[in-house]
């Protein structure tokens, strides 16, 4: 479920890198809170993002919900997808529902990010955390 | 996320089964409460198209009897519960002595001596005192919430699916009438009201037939595709039909007028509560409109963003969201009296930009068939 190669945040935003390029999206734990999605607002182009930043909004029916994030870079490419089927980030959060790809700064900025097992206990907390 | 209530929210008699079907809960008014199982676009969705069940157990209910109940009635309401029949229901609203909404409420005529009122969740008990302190006519007045579970079957299939449970023909029950009669066996009082601009039911009983209705209800509507639906979907339904939603279109700084509920504000009556101040206000004209609007492109205009006409701000979103039938971001907002015309263009406020939309008629969305 959440990609072993993938670095998460405590907000729930995922990234995939490779190098100094990555790939950034939502999780599923993130997807399943919202609800369904009908909306996507994405940086442009060319934008310059800071880790812990916000760089755009994620819409559910009765929520906006900001993402951020995870490190310091430039945007290079949007998911265009995502403007006439908000869905796919209910159905495929980790896939093609990726929100941006990026050109990081300083990959060292990874380290700081939890990994898989981590990201995994993190929200296993927080469930309990509700439940209690 | 699902949480355990908190000791101090209200419960409806299924809220165990809600939680047992997985559904995400919220706190609404105090009422710990479905807001979604499916998702709110599927449960909409089926309403539109086939059918969906409704826990609105935390719906109030006040009872007005005696001789004195119909004058009690037509002082505290703005709409004329004289023209109403045995077994019919209307709309109405439950006024301040400034011509302003404590509440918005059906009244339905039981006999000439009994009134039954479903009232809002979160208003029933300042609904109740108003009432009481109103009580200039000496009718007895009761709260009788506790004593009723309510559930909505709404959609155009609500009828296939509750005839056959039913012990009374339902088909012949026009809109907004009533009966008494057995669903599953239970006494109800069987409404054809709602609250999402479809055909459909509200069911009163006993609550300790809760469960027992609620799941043989769904086992019922199961093959016509009746799914379960919360408080999300009422709401993105009532929004798309262009119907109210106390807190938000109407408050007690509204006017019946000002609303666009003129239908339901019956100064021919004679006096009723804020009725003098109501005249005025005809006379004069009203300043301000509650109008519908369209966003025009994808993003969403939201629940208190601010309304810009000509540049300028003149009030907020009073609800605004997608309208997921019609695929659109709809909303409602007062607008000054002048720029309420449709066409209107205006702007919303979201994050720091001014986006473009434009005023639609009400409502959005009419029933089909």
């Amino acid at each position: 479920m959440y990609p072993s190669d993938y670095r998460y945040t405590k907000d729930h935003e995922w990234i995939k890198a490779d190098g100094s390029t990555g790939t950034i999206g939502i999780t599923d734990y993130a997807q399943a809170q919202l609800g369904d999605v009908v909306f996507v607002e994405s940086p442009k182009v060319g934008a310059k993002l800071k880790a812990g930043a916000t760089f755009g909004t994620v819409e559910s029916v009765k929520a906006v919900s900001e993402i951020y994030s995870p490190v310091s870079g430039e945007v290079t490419e949007i998911n265009a997808a995502l403007a006439d089927a908000p869905e796919k980030i209910n159905s495929d959060p980790h896939g093609d529902a990726w929100l941006i790809k990026v050109r990081l700064d300083d990959p060292k900025e990874l380290n700081a990010l939890m990994d898989s097992v981590a990201y995994q206990a993190y929200i296993a907390e927080k469930d309990k955390e509700h439940a209690s | 996320m699902t949480t355990t209530a908190t000791a101090s929210l209200r419960k409806t008699a299924l809220n165990h089964v809600h939680r047992r079907m997985g559904a995400k809960m919220v706190d609404f008014g105090g009422w710990d409460m479905p807001l979604e199982y499916s998702g709110i676009l599927s449960e909409h969705d089926a309403v539109r198209n086939r059918a969906g069940i409704f826990d609105v157990s935390h719906m109030g209910e006040i009872e007005i009897r005696g001789r004195e109940a119909l004058d009690l009635v037509q002082w505290v309401s703005c709409n004329d519960a004289s023209k109403l029949a045995i077994g019919q229901a209307h709309y109405s609203g439950l006024m301040t002595d400034r011509g302003t909404f404590v509440d918005d409420i059906l009244v339905h005529k039981l006999s000439d001596d009994h009134y039954f009122l479903c009232v809002n969740a979160s208003n029933q008990d300042r609904d109740f005192e108003h009432i009481v302190e109103r009580n200039r006519y000496g009718a007895e007045v009761e709260n009788t919430g506790p004593r009723y579970s309510q559930l909505a079957i709404q959609g155009p299939r609500a009828l296939e699916i509750l005839q056959p449970l039913a012990s009374v023909p339902i088909s012949p029950i026009r809109y907004y009438h009533f009966t008494f009669g057995k669903v599953s066996g239970v006494d109800c009082l069987i409404a054809r009201t709602g609250y999402t601009g479809e055909d459909g039911f509200e069911i009163y009983f006993d609550p300790a037939h809760s469960e027992k209705l609620w799941s043989q209800i769904l086992s019922a509507g199961e093959s016509f595709g009746l799914i379960p639906c919360g408080l999300g979907a009422r709401n993105t339904l009532r929004l798309e039909s262009g119907m109210a939603l106390y807190g938000h279109e109407i408050d007690e700084t509204t006017t019946p007028l000002e609303a666009g509920l003129s239908w339901i504000c019956k100064l021919g009556k004679g006096p009723f509560l804020g009725s003098g101040l109501i005249s005025e206000q005809k006379k004069s004209g009203i300043r301000r409109k509650l109008v519908g609007f369209e966003m025009q492109d994808k993003r969403i205009g939201r629940d208190g963003y601010r309304v810009l006409v000509n540049g300028e701000e003149t009030g907020r979103v009073t609800s605004g969201g997608p309208a997921p039938f019609l695929k659109k971001n709809i909303g409602m907002a007062y607008v000054p009296a002048g720029s309420a015309e449709p066409g209107t263009p205006i702007e919303i406020e979201i994050r720091a930009s001014a986006v473009p939309a434009r005023v639609v008629p009400l409502p959005f969305y009419k029933r089909r068939g």
